[in-house]
């Protein structure tokens, strides 16, 4: 169950303060020529961050879930080598919805932040401590880390003043109006821009066949994504019953083995309740990795998906922004030269200036279009890029977790055939 | 004509009892055929014939209608499984269990059993119609069965009340107890591995599904990153069809061996406690006449003593069967039990290993894979 957001904000992205943002752009201009060189800065990369400590402040509805930060690193963008701070669920929230509103409509894709949860929050602020509330803490604790890795892995959201604060300073302002982007807030506003974008009756002239490909290839990857996550999820439900279900039959076979007379094999059913019951720590182990290397990893793309969505429809809003401008510089035109036939010269001389103005926000409009369209091309590149890097990390986590059960199996049987032999 | 009351009492198999084989099943339309493989005694040679479970029903049926042999109540008859509902999965699961699985083989092993025990019996294996089941070429005919003159547990008057009936000898009132709980107890380790089993067999199609779907993620087209991404997804679908491949394994070990002897040991469970129940009902029996035979008249007297002492030389010959038979079984039962743990340890552990070995293959593939 995903917190309403209440109305989204409109769709106005803050303008960053041009000392931070300008440099930067002028830095992708300059070294766009460049782009094995940042490559090369890329893989010297070095920052891990761990999401850790869990811990319950102040009480009942008023009550949160304070998670330490820890950053190790060698890079020179920070202070110190090894350092952490204490945040809370709305400081990530927060952090998103600034970085949101200062790069996606430029075309970076901004990771999205992880998804709110009333019922499991309440849960934990009631102060259940049951299995299920500390799963849910498991599993948003995992997905902080997540989202924060996969921040700063990004060059240009790595070196934002606001990731460095984030990440380094003891104290930080209550992020206040955390509605704006959460995943889902996100989603609504990607769709909302779809939408606005879809009632204009004007189809964006797509001069790059790039873009039109790839666009309908993020499509049906989404499809395609979803239905995995789905099959996961079915096989983790699967997983946790096979769990279940091994528990007790290893109760019964010791039930069994209590009420038999002939003591070896009374024995050997004890042992077989020993095996079964090791099997069923095994299985849950099994489900936990289903579910935080795949499930959860299918889940990160499915809401990644949305966020490149939301870069490409900004795109066409630049553009439809840009020729917005050149309609209107038409018409100022127009408007010139019909006064080019009245006399009245200071009206002709605003009408001039404006055409000035006009020209010079069309070619504007037109730079942001380029800038725009050059920064989602190095944007996909690098999610693509990533995506296999990610997937071949979890997939690898996955198999070790593989052979090690398998080979803990191969030991409880070992001990089994060992006792049974005795009867 | 009832081929019973043809029979010679005393007959000696002439094949060999421990290794009969039911070498192939076959579905006929609705029902099953078995092919039996027997060695005879004498000499080389094998008795190949062909049965269905209508066959099954008329050796037992003969088995239990030994009215003359002394204290064949007392037997403990093995049990036979139900009939198999062929088309039907649901009901046959239900009635059959385990016995349903696995293409049918763990059913043709139940009924392998059956025939090994019945032609090792001292008693049993003396009628003719188990020589006839095993050796005539010709089916023994589709005739009539006659309802079971045993005081089924589930059918007699008075069963619960007869069941609790207390026991005059220390020993079948410790058996009978002691078979209660086993009974109970075995049933639900039963319900409980099929339940296992089941969930094991949804995992199974789940890796299969999700198999199939990465299999849908490869992109086409010559860049770099969609190639390598499409690598990584052929590459996962395969980790999945090895997971597949042993889930299916180890369910498939978990029915055949340790969910067979468990079935096993659950019919056999019943059927000594039908026998117990025989005795006891001749227990309430005798005590019946016993007091008969105290108030009769003097009239009636002498007919009550006769009852009185066929009642009690029938007691005495079923608890004399019922005694050897229980000593014997105890020992049989805890050496199938035995064996039917090692087959599905060792079973269990060859695919463990084969698994292993398979998904360290996997991972040595996913390690070396390396992406410009």
């Amino acid at each position: 169950i995903l917190l309403s957001d209440g109305p989204s904000p409109a769709i106005t992205p803050i303008t960053p303060p041009t000392s931070v943002i300008a440099p930067l752009f002028i830095d992708t201009l300059c070294l766009d020529k460049c782009t094995t060189l940042r490559e090369e800065v890329d893989d010297s990369f070095d920052i891990n961050i761990s999401v850790s400590d869990p811990e319950k402040v102040g009480d009942g509805m008023n009550a949160y879930m304070a998670y330490k930060v820890t950053t190790k690193t060698s890079m020179s963008l920070f202070k110190q080598r090894e350092f952490s701070v204490k945040r809370r669920f709305s400081d990530f929230l927060g952090l998103h919805s600034k970085l949101a509103s200062k790069y996606l409509h430029v075309g970076y894709i901004v990771p999205p932040a992880p998804e709110k949860s009333i019922v499991g929050m309440t849960k934990v602020k009631v102060g259940k401590e049951d299995q299920s509330s500390n799963e849910f803490v498991e599993k948003r604790r995992s997905a902080l880390e997540r989202y924060l890795m996969r921040t700063v892995k990004h060059h240009i959201l790595l070196k934002d003043p606001d990731v460095l604060q984030f990440l380094e300073s003891s104290e930080l302002p209550r992020a206040v109006s955390t509605q704006a982007l959460s995943s889902a807030g996100l989603l609504r506003m990607v769709n909302k821009a779809a939408d606005a974008v879809n009632k204009m009756t004007i189809k964006m002239n797509e001069s790059d066949a790039w873009f039109e490909e790839k666009q309908q290839h993020f499509e049906s990857l989404d499809v395609q994504l979803r239905k995995l996550h789905i099959s996961v999820e079915s096989l983790v439900c699967h997983r946790k019953e096979l769990s279940v279900n091994t528990a007790q039959f290893a109760k019964s076979a010791a039930m069994l083995g209590n009420s038999e007379d002939h003591t070896a094999l009374s024995r050997a059913l004890s042992q077989l309740a020993e095996v079964e019951e090791k099997m069923d720590q095994l299985h849950q182990d099994q489900a936990n990795a289903d579910f935080y290397l795949f499930s959860e990893l299918l889940g990160d793309y499915v809401r990644l998906l949305a966020a490149v969505k939301g870069v490409f429809d900004h795109r066409i809003k630049t553009w439809q922004k840009w020729q917005d401008s050149q309609i209107l510089l038409q018409k100022k035109r127009e408007a010139e030269a019909k006064l080019q036939f009245t006399n009245k010269s200071d009206k002709l001389q605003q009408a001039k200036d404006e055409i000035k103005d006009m020209e010079g926000r069309v070619q504007q409009d037109e730079r942001d279009f380029e800038q725009i369209s050059r920064t989602i091309r190095k944007e996909v590149g690098r999610f693509e890029k990533e995506r296999v890097k990610d997937f071949k990390t979890s997939i690898i986590k996955y198999l070790e977790s593989l052979v090690l059960t398998q080979q803990q199996v191969i030991k409880s049987y070992f001990t089994f055939r060992y006792v049974t032999a005795s009867v | 004509m009832m081929m019973t009351e043809e029979n010679e009492v005393e007959s000696t198999l002439s094949v060999c009892g421990h290794n009969i084989q039911i070498a192939e099943v076959l579905k006929d339309g609705e029902m099953l055929s078995f092919l039996i493989v027997s060695q005879k005694l004498s000499g080389t040679g094998e008795y190949h014939v062909h049965r269905n479970y209508d066959d099954f029903e008329w050796l037992q049926h003969n088995l239990f209608c030994q009215e003359d042999v002394a204290g064949i109540q007392g037997v403990i008859f093995p049990p036979l499984p139900a009939k198999a509902q062929v088309n039907t999965a649901a009901k046959v699961m239900k009635q059959l269990g385990f016995l349903s699985l696995g293409e049918w083989q763990p059913y043709c092993k139940a009924l392998e059993v059956f025939l090994q025990q019945v032609a090792a019996h001292s008693i049993l294996s003396k009628n003719k119609a188990v020589e006839v089941f095993l050796t005539n070429p010709d089916s023994p005919g589709k005739q009539k069965v006659k309802k079971n003159i045993f005081n089924r547990l589930s059918q007699a008057v008075d069963g619960m009340r007869k069941e609790g009936h207390k026991d005059v000898d220390d020993f079948f009132q410790t058996a009978r107890d002691h078979n209660l709980v086993l009974t109970n107890c075995t049933k639900t380790v039963t319900e409980k591995l099929l339940e296992v089993v089941q969930t094991e067999q949804k995992i199974a199609v789940a890796c299969g599904h999700f198999s199939a779907a990465l299999l849908l993620c490869v992109e086409p087209g010559d860049d770099p990153n969609k190639q390598a991404f499409s690598k990584v997804c052929v590459k996962l679908s395969e980790v999945f069809e090895s997971m597949k491949k042993s889930t299916t394994g180890v369910s498939e070990n978990d029915v055949s061996t340790m969910g067979l002897g468990l079935d096993l040991e659950s019919r056999y469970q019943e059927a000594i406690k039908e026998m117990l129940f025989r005795r006891t009902c001749k227990l309430v029996e005798l005590e019946h006449a016993r007091r008969n035979a105290e108030k009769a008249k003097p009239v009636k007297k002498a007919a009550m003593e006769e009852l009185r002492k066929a009642a009690e030389t029938e007691f005495e010959d079923i608890s004399r069967v019922a005694k050897e038979e229980i000593t014997r079984f105890e020992a049989v039962r805890v050496k199938m039990l035995q064996q039917a743990m090692v087959q599905w340890c060792e079973k269990q552990l060859l695919t463990a290993k084969e698994c292993a070995d398979q998904f360290t293959q996997h991972l040595e593939v996913f390690r070396g894979m390396n992406f410009k």
